[in-house]
């Protein structure tokens, strides 16, 4: 038990971090959700024009930031990368595709259950057949193959962008598009949004912590390490919630949610299914982008990109329901995943 | 041995794994090159009834399972 206590207090900070998030500002149910806080980032880039999802989100630097500090400090900040990174940006684009039809990444999930939205339920067990498909794809011999040691400057350049990012949307805010209604217009204070971020990287970073990898390992080597610290989020979330009096059960009229039980199935599948390829959820990419992997920085790129395609091509979802052409973008994840992975099994036993 | 260096979980402990299944070796080396590898090699060769060793090689680390 006592080596499981990073990753359980990682789960129930992280909790906090959400319920704390939410009362100061952030949307209801989404204290934390890294799918939702890089589509505003990207609605802030003006990549995508939904007026209603643009905002710098600080917890997004902070993230990455304090994960930078954790591994720097730890000294495990290493520049690696070269691990087949223009497969890993198209996984991205659509885990992040299916995340936005769900409406969430499997943290955002995970806090939705904890406040009593049964559609994230039926996303979890999307996102649990997804990553249970992955798997398979693992014992067949999937790999994205072996990084390498890189120049630390290609380590580095996202954590710092990340961070010039934020100065710039502080000092010069025009630059940016910013929400005046919709979830982009909800937020916590500046600083309190980064300090979380930045306290909740910290911890990921030494933990571990990964919504994909606890169910993963759970399913592939019977360790249910990782899948504590998801189980604590709920937890959390589900105590504050209740003491909160914001606990809502049920599947009607849930925030920043839709109750199309298919849809939310398949967009987790996605999402379960790309991560487990990718080695890791939406929350883990951002934390190795901290600790230099410029793997995990093309990944988060291709969320970012990802993002933009699902907004300006109407495949996200909205509270009112699943995008127009969100059928056909889940069908096409499906095929690109099946694709990579059937070329990576193939590759790998030639 | 087994090299695993350069990547990510779940592949060294799956390749550790897949060795211990096929041959069960009493003595197995592993070579990986990041901290959650380390860790998680070594859990999963300690849950396998394993003792492991741990020793830095620069940037690699080289563990050593013996039963």
């Amino acid at each position: 038990m006592k080596k499981n206590l990073p990753v359980l207090l990682t789960g129930v900070i992280v909790g906090i971090a959400a319920l704390v998030l939410t009362a100061f500002g952030n949307p209801a149910n989404m204290g934390f959700c890294i799918a939702c806080f890089l589509r505003d980032i990207a609605g802030a880039l003006k990549l995508h024009s939904a007026g209603i999802v643009q905002y710098v989100r600080p917890e997004i630097v902070g993230i990455i930031a304090g994960a930078a500090g954790a591994a720097l400090i730890k000294k495990e900040w290493k520049a690696v990368g070269g691990s087949s990174p223009f497969t890993r940006f198209v996984l991205a684009i659509c885990v992040m595709i299916g995340a936005l039809v769900f409406l969430g990444c499997p943290l955002r999930m995970v806090i939705r259950i904890g406040g009593g939205d049964l559609n994230a339920i039926v996303g979890l067990v999307g996102f649990i057949a997804g990553i249970f498909v992955g798997t398979i794809a693992l014992k067949k011999g999937f790999s994205l193959k072996r990084n390498y040691a890189e120049p630390c400057i290609d380590g580095a350049w996202m954590p710092v962008l990340m961070v010039i990012l934020l100065v710039l949307a502080g000092l010069a805010p025009a630059l940016f598009a910013q929400s005046t209604e919709g979830p982009g217009s909800m937020h916590a204070p500046i600083i309190l949004a980064l300090a979380a971020g930045i306290v909740v990287g910290i911890l990921a970073q030494r933990s571990r912590f990964c919504m994909a990898g606890g169910i993963r390992d759970t399913i592939m080597f019977n360790q249910w390490g990782l899948t504590l610290g998801f189980v604590a989020v709920i937890v959390t979330v589900l105590i504050g919630n209740l003491i909160l009096g914001k606990f809502n059960l049920g599947f009607a009229d849930q925030p920043v949610a839709h109750n199309d039980g298919i849809m939310n199935f398949l967009g987790m599948g996605i999402v379960g299914w790309g991560s487990v390829l990718l080695g890791g959820c939406p929350l883990r990419q951002l934390i190795l982008t901290g600790e230099g992997n410029s793997d995990s920085a093309v990944t988060v790129t291709g969320f970012v990109f990802g993002a933009a395609l699902a907004h300006n091509f109407g495949t996200a979802s909205s509270a009112k329901g699943p995008g127009a052409n969100g059928v056909v973008a889940v069908i096409a994840c499906y095929v690109v995943l099946l694709i990579v992975t059937l070329a990576n099994v193939k590759a790998n036993k030639e | 041995m087994i090299d695993a260096r350069g990547l990510a979980c779940p592949m060294p402990v799956l390749m550790t794994q897949k060795e211990i299944a096929k041959n069960s070796p009493a003595k197995l080396e592993v070579m990986v090159d990041n901290h959650s590898a380390r860790e998680n090699v070594k859990r999963f060769a300690e849950s396998a009834g394993y003792a492991v060793a741990v020793a830095e090689e620069g940037d690699d680390y080289r563990l050593t399972l013996t039963k």
